[in-house]
């Protein structure tokens, strides 16, 4: 699904740089549910945002399903956005003056797709993620943990191969996490790989696999015996 | 591009960003609203003042000049000062002929006198008249006709009166045409009635009667009392004044230099002097009309800048949802288009609300401040392109500016 080498990235800081990634090596197949840990400031999100095509590496290759992400134009990764990745943000993202439905259609808008099959689609959804009642709602008006469904339902309305979430439970209590994981884990069953940030180690062990940084590098990638969040809800 | 703006979609977006920043959307609106309506409220007043003037003086010749005996202040050949100057219709000839750019010479005979209609009567001016001052000084005829050849050659008795004249001697709705009235105890017969003009320059006239019966009945002669010049367009107005006049001199034994043996009003100076205070002002108008509009672009521009920037994260999200750049710049340029283009419409039609109210309290009546404020389409409508072009290559710089960063940048923006 994904491949990643040598990998580099630093921030220009004033004169200086902080160099962030210095090497990373990773690969991900499909259907595979990874987190990746590590301690705050580690680079994380730096590496999710990279494999979500929101920013660039300075250096290495890296292929997501076959094709090498390096110097696309915008319109290109714009599509590439689009049809193949999925982002959940633990802030949740969406945009405030839209209500439920229209936020989980708004991907299926820069498809092309036609307004009534879109919102059909997104209404699916929701359902999914049992808000199927909340739909005409703002994003002020629901939980936090609603809208991280809200959030989740837009991610999956495009039909991504690939879901990246950067922190998806870090705004939310333990119980709506655990909902939150229950999700997820129904949609890796499902076959969606799925890329995690997280720093709570109950919520890794979710996960199938674990890769942990630190000062820019991969210092330990395991595979782990998935804990089910079903149990907790 | 046409499907996209006939999209329901494309229109919820510009109203959802419209409802989302009302304050803002509202401020830009009013910004382009004051900017139109000032413009036309300006040009359309600019041009109802042109358009008074030009009614005031419509009635004149505007390259015209008259010129009156007076008497000398300078003794020449053997003359004293203080000679009265008598112009006579040989002058007339003289200065026809030899000055340079003249289109009419118009000889003229006034006089005051008792004018007597059954029980009514007045003391009016009468003036001895050729035809050719209709080209000169032009007479609205209300009612019958001005005097004609005929009436020169055969010396008749007839009249042309003006309708103040009409009111002091007539009874109201009478028909004045046909009937006689006593000047010096002979009898005319009045053949027209003109309206009197806003403007007179030089002696009042009440009374027109041919120029010849005029010089019959008075006794002048070859004697004028003034006369009338009026210039061909191309000919400086102000040479031929002082070509006639130094040529007058010559014919009478004046010296070159008296500058009071003639009395004389050169309407086209004034006139030149008044169109330069009209085209001053138009330019006046242009100025500030222009300055406005550009102060309105860049209100729009400014509150776009500020909407873009409060709206990277929007933008950050469409993009991470899979926007092209292109999508976004295209919303924007949308909602842009269509702000300035409906305030722009209702700052057109507040501006026409405003030219009716100053032709309400300022157009009514003959002597009106502002006659037909208006302002032409074609200039509002272009002024409304350029605010709406300018308004949106304005708004695009930002939205350029949100769409060359990374997605994650304007992500991160709070
Ligand atoms: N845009 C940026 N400019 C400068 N430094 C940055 C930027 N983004 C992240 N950093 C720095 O890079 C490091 C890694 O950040 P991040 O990947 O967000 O860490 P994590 O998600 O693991 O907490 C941090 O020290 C952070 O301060
Ligand atoms: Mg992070």
């Amino acid at each position: 699904m994904l491949e990643i080498r040598q990998l580099h990235k630093s921030y220009p800081i004033g004169d200086s740089s902080l160099h962030v990634l210095k090497g990373i090596d990773l690969s991900v197949e499909e259907g595979e549910m990874v987190a990746i840990m590590g301690s705050s400031g580690s680079g994380k999100s730096t590496l999710l945002n990279i494999i979500g095509m929101l920013d660039e590496a300075d250096e290495g290759e890296y292929i997501l399903d076959g094709l090498a992400i390096k110097n696309l134009t915008e319109k290109k990764a714009a599509v590439y956005r689009n049809k193949f990745l999925g982002f959940i943000f633990q802030s949740f993202n969406l945009i405030n003056y839209k209500n439920a439905l229209e936020n989980v259609a708004l991907p299926l808008y820069y498809q092309g797709m036609k307004r009534k099959e879109r919102q059909e689609l997104a209404m699916f959804h929701l359902e999914k993620v049992g808000l199927a009642n909340w739909a005409q709602h703002l994003p002020k008006e629901l939980s936090g943990g609603q809208n991280q469904r809200v959030a989740i339902a837009r991610a999956l309305a495009a039909n991504p191969k690939l879901l990246l979430a950067d922190e998806p439970t870090g705004a939310l209590d333990t119980q709506t996490s655990h909902e939150i994981m229950a999700f997820i884990q129904q949609l890796n069953d499902e076959g969606k790989t799925i890329l995690m940030v997280t720093h709570e180690e109950d919520i890794a062990n979710m996960c199938k696999r674990i890769v942990r940084l630190r000062d820019g590098v991969i210092i330990e990638d395991t595979k782990v015996t998935q804990v089910r969040a079903e149990q907790y809800v | 591009m046409f499907k996209f703006l006939i999209d329901r979609d494309t229109w919820q977006e510009v109203f959802d960003s419209f409802s989302k920043n009302k304050l803002r959307s509202i401020l830009t609106m009013v910004g382009v609203w004051w900017g139109i309506l000032l413009l036309i409220g300006l040009l359309g007043s600019a041009r109802g003042l042109e358009n008074a003037f030009n009614r005031l003086f419509g009635d004149f010749a505007t390259n015209s000049i008259f010129v009156m005996g007076n008497t000398t202040s300078m003794p020449f050949k053997g003359f004293q000062e203080g000679k009265r100057v008598q112009l006579t219709l040989t002058d007339i000839k003289k200065v026809e002929e030899n000055v340079e750019g003249i289109e009419f010479v118009v000889p003229r005979n006034i006089t005051q006198s008792l004018v007597v209609r059954n029980f009514l009567s007045g003391r009016f001016s009468i003036m001895g008249d050729y035809p050719i001052l209709d080209k000169v000084k032009k007479k609205k005829l209300i009612h019958g006709r001005f005097i004609n050849q005929n009436d020169i050659s055969d010396r008749k008795k007839v009249a042309v009166i003006s309708d103040d004249i009409y009111k002091q001697l007539f009874q109201k709705e009478e028909d004045a045409i046909g009937t006689y009235i006593q000047i010096n105890s002979i009898n005319y017969k009045v053949i027209g009635v003109y309206q009197t003009g806003t403007m007179n320059f030089g002696p009042s006239e009440d009374v027109h009667i041919p120029f010849s019966t005029f010089q019959q009945v008075y006794n002048k002669g070859e004697k004028i009392g003034f006369l009338m010049i009026t210039g061909k367009p191309e000919y400086d107005i102000q040479q031929i004044e002082e070509d006639s006049k130094l040529l007058l001199k010559n014919l009478n034994n004046i010296h070159p230099k008296d500058s009071q043996a003639f009395r004389s009003f050169n309407l086209g100076k004034e006139f030149a002097k008044l169109t330069g205070f009209l085209t001053g002002m138009q330019f006046l108008t242009w100025f500030v009309g222009i300055a406005t509009l550009i102060a309105g672009v860049f209100a729009i521009g400014n509150i776009l800048l500020i909407t873009v920037k409060e709206r990277t994260k929007e933008i950050g999200i469409r993009r991470a949802l899979g926007a092209t750049p292109f999508e976004i710049k295209r919303q924007i340029v949308v909602e842009a288009v269509f702000l300035t283009l409906v305030a722009g419409l209702f700052g057109i039609i507040t501006g026409g609300w405003i030219l009716i109210i100053l032709d309400h309290f300022f157009g009514q009546g003959a002597e009106a401040t502002l006659v037909n404020a208006s302002v032409s389409i074609a200039v509002v409508f272009i002024a409304l392109i350029i605010l709406v072009v300018l308004g949106t290559l304005i708004g695009l710089i930002p939205a350029f500016k949100a769409t060359s960063i990374k997605p994650i940048e304007a992500l991160r923006e709070e």
